[in-house]
């Protein structure tokens, strides 16, 4: 069974868009992808179940889809 | 260079077997008197049988290696006879620090749970492990250890083996039914059976320098990743017995080993480190790299490796001797009840398939620390670094820092050698290794895990079982023994915590301490099979 939402669960899903695109707007490459690990690593960290986390993994790595 | 410590000679005996006429017979010959191979004959000596260790050299490890010993090993090793002088003469440490670049991003203690006999680790020089294992051996008149002779050819059979043994007196004859081979990592005769260990090579090199501190400096572990002194390569500090160091540089594949084991070459390095002003003096230095790999099947005939020449692992977790030493202890007690003709031929072939899962276990952990260490490719390192910052002010990405993880014994809970009653819930689970606990015997204090092992034991609360159940349970086995848990005082309690042990509840323990069963009112019948499962009967049945 599925445990990973994929339904929106945001509360404000426009604010969150642009505080992310924000936070990269006058990084270096390089800057953004520490940024970004940094980012995944605090929400993976709040998340913390296996299935949800693995499940996640599994959808962002279809990069074709 | 080494000042701290000399290596025992052992004197070369000429043995009556090397003037018989023909090629004398012995049960079980092992190869190799490193820890494996004297690990074998100990545990075969505690079941009663005998064994002769052929070693093609005359001393203990020259230099260091392996130098961290967990819990698990030092309870073997109790079980055996000589863990006392290896935890009074070991480091027990349980304070660390990890460094990222030029600052301390967080310090840890490991604070060890209460209530066992012996410490979560120690650290040791290999070669102190192994003198207290030979000293030992040399009061056990069921092992006889032959220095300076050397296997030269091997004729494996499937009903045996012949061997011919090279000494200074000339070549001998030797025949056995079981050949254990603790050879190490580049087993000779693994490559000459035309058998194959197979994984990955890590494409890194490594010094390892033990030195002596003249200054008195803390015992911690100290790791640090991309240090100022040591750019983009990780460093480990820590320490042994007699004040030495053993510090672990990460060198890359490019550097020339040859070159990096010059003493002018590792002192510059250390000053980088300590300090110009920190006095110390070098002790031994190696340059290696490492791989992860395994054999697919440690038994080929009767002959069955063990040790690095069966599974090797890399140096991060301290799962090499200690992975060895706990499948030793796997092997051993069911080889002794085979031979007894108590056992299925068939049993031995569970030793493959527990400590096939023991090597994955402790392959993936180490794999694992060492990804971290050395990030594969840039994004890798992205993440290792990141991990690492956010560690120094958040305590959940210290979770994630591995420099090694401590080596724990691995679970058999899917061995087919387990019965399972799904009716004793809480205490520890069946294919589990039994815990530690403290008890009172008569008054007198003692340890659960000292009655424990070689033999099966059938640890009962009785209360609401027959009067009469008790010796029938007694009678199932010469090899089975009952231990009425009313006995056992439980001071701290942590018995009861532990084991969960209510009216009628009972857990059988294999000779390896390992539960092989649980029941929730135990009885002949039940305990009767559990045990014959065991011993490997329902493996011929289901063939």
């Amino acid at each position: 069974m599925s445990k990973l939402i994929t339904d929106n669960h945001f509360s404000d899903a426009d604010a969150f868009y642009a505080s992310l695109t924000d936070a990269h707007r006058e990084l270096t490459p390089e800057d953004s992808e520490r940024l970004n690990a940094r980012l995944i690593l605090l929400l993976a960290n709040h998340i913390g179940d296996k299935q949800v986390l693995f499940e996640a993994l599994d959808i962002a790595a279809q990069l074709e889809q | 260079m080494q000042k701290t410590y000399s290596n025992p000679i052992y004197p070369y005996r000429k043995s009556p077997d090397q003037d018989a006429a023909s090629a004398v017979h012995h049960p079980v010959i092992i190869i190799g008197a490193g820890p494996c191979g004297m690990a074998a004959a100990l545990d075969l000596a505690k079941q009663g049988q005998a064994s002769v260790i052929l070693d093609d050299n005359n001393t203990v490890s020259v230099g260091s290696r392996a130098i961290c010993f967990s819990k698990r090993t030092l309870e073997i090793m109790d079980r055996y006879g000589c863990a006392t002088p290896m935890v009074e003469k070991g480091v027990t440490w349980q304070k660390g620090k990890v460094f990222f670049k030029e600052e301390q991003v967080y310090e840890f203690d490991l604070l060890p749970e209460s209530g066992h006999k012996l410490p979560a680790f120690i650290n040791l020089q290999q070669y102190y492990f192994e003198e207290y294992m030979v000293n030992l051996i040399d009061k056990e008149p069921l092992i006889d250890l032959r220095w300076k002779n050397k296997l030269v050819e091997l004729d494996s059979q499937g009903d045996g083996n012949q061997l011919k043994v090279e000494t200074e007196d000339g070549v001998y004859d030797l025949s056995c039914d079981y050949l254990l081979v603790a050879d190490g990592a580049n087993s000779k005769i693994r490559s000459g059976l035309g058998l194959e260990s197979k994984g990955q090579v890590f494409q890194d090199r490594f010094l390892i320098a033990d030195v002596v501190m003249k200054a008195d400096f803390p015992t911690e572990r100290w790791f640090w990743f991309d240090p100022e002194f040591h750019r983009n390569q990780s460093v480990l500090l820590h320490k042994q017995a007699d004040n030495v160091w053993r510090i672990d540089f990460q060198l890359g594949w490019d550097a020339d080993p040859e070159e990096e084991k010059k003493e002018e070459n590792i002192r510059p390095r250390i000053e980088a480190m300590l300090g110009k002003d920190v006095e110390f003096e070098l002790e031994w230095a190696s340059v290696y790299t490492f791989q992860c790999r395994k054999m697919d099947d440690y038994i080929h005939n009767r002959v069955v490796f063990m040790g690095d020449a069966a599974h090797q692992v890399s140096p991060f977790g301290a799962r090499g001797a200690n992975g060895g030493v706990q499948s030793v202890e796997n092997l051993a007690w069911k080889l002794a009840r085979i031979l007894k003709g108590e056992a299925s031929p068939m049993l031995l072939e569970s030793y493959n398939s527990e400590r096939q899962h023991g090597a994955t276990e402790n392959i993936l952990n180490s794999t694992r620390a060492t990804d971290f260490i050395t990030p594969k490719n840039d994004i890798s390192r992205v993440f290792r670094d990141e991990t690492l910052r956010l560690a120094k002010h958040y305590p959940f990405a210290r979770s994630l820092v591995n420099s090694g993880r401590l080596s724990m014994p691995c679970d058999y809970r899917n061995s087919t050698l387990n019965s399972i009653d799904s009716g004793f819930q809480g205490g520890l689970e069946v294919g589990f290794v039994c815990q530690d606990a403290p008890i009172k015997i008569d008054g007198r204090n003692s340890w659960l895990l000292e009655q424990l092992g070689n033999r099966f034991v059938l640890l009962v609360n009785p209360e609401t079982l027959a009067d009469d159940e008790l010796t029938k349970l007694a009678a199932i086995s010469d090899d089975l023994e009952v231990i009425d848990s009313r006995t056992l005082e439980d001071p701290e309690g942590l018995f009861a915590k532990r084991y969960a042990l209510l009216g009628g509840h009972a857990y059988l323990v294999r000779p390896d301490q390992y539960i092989a069963a649980k029941f929730k009112q135990a009885n002949v019948s039940d305990v009767s099979a559990a045990m014959k499962r065991a011993l490997g009967f329902n493996l011929e049945k289901a063939q």
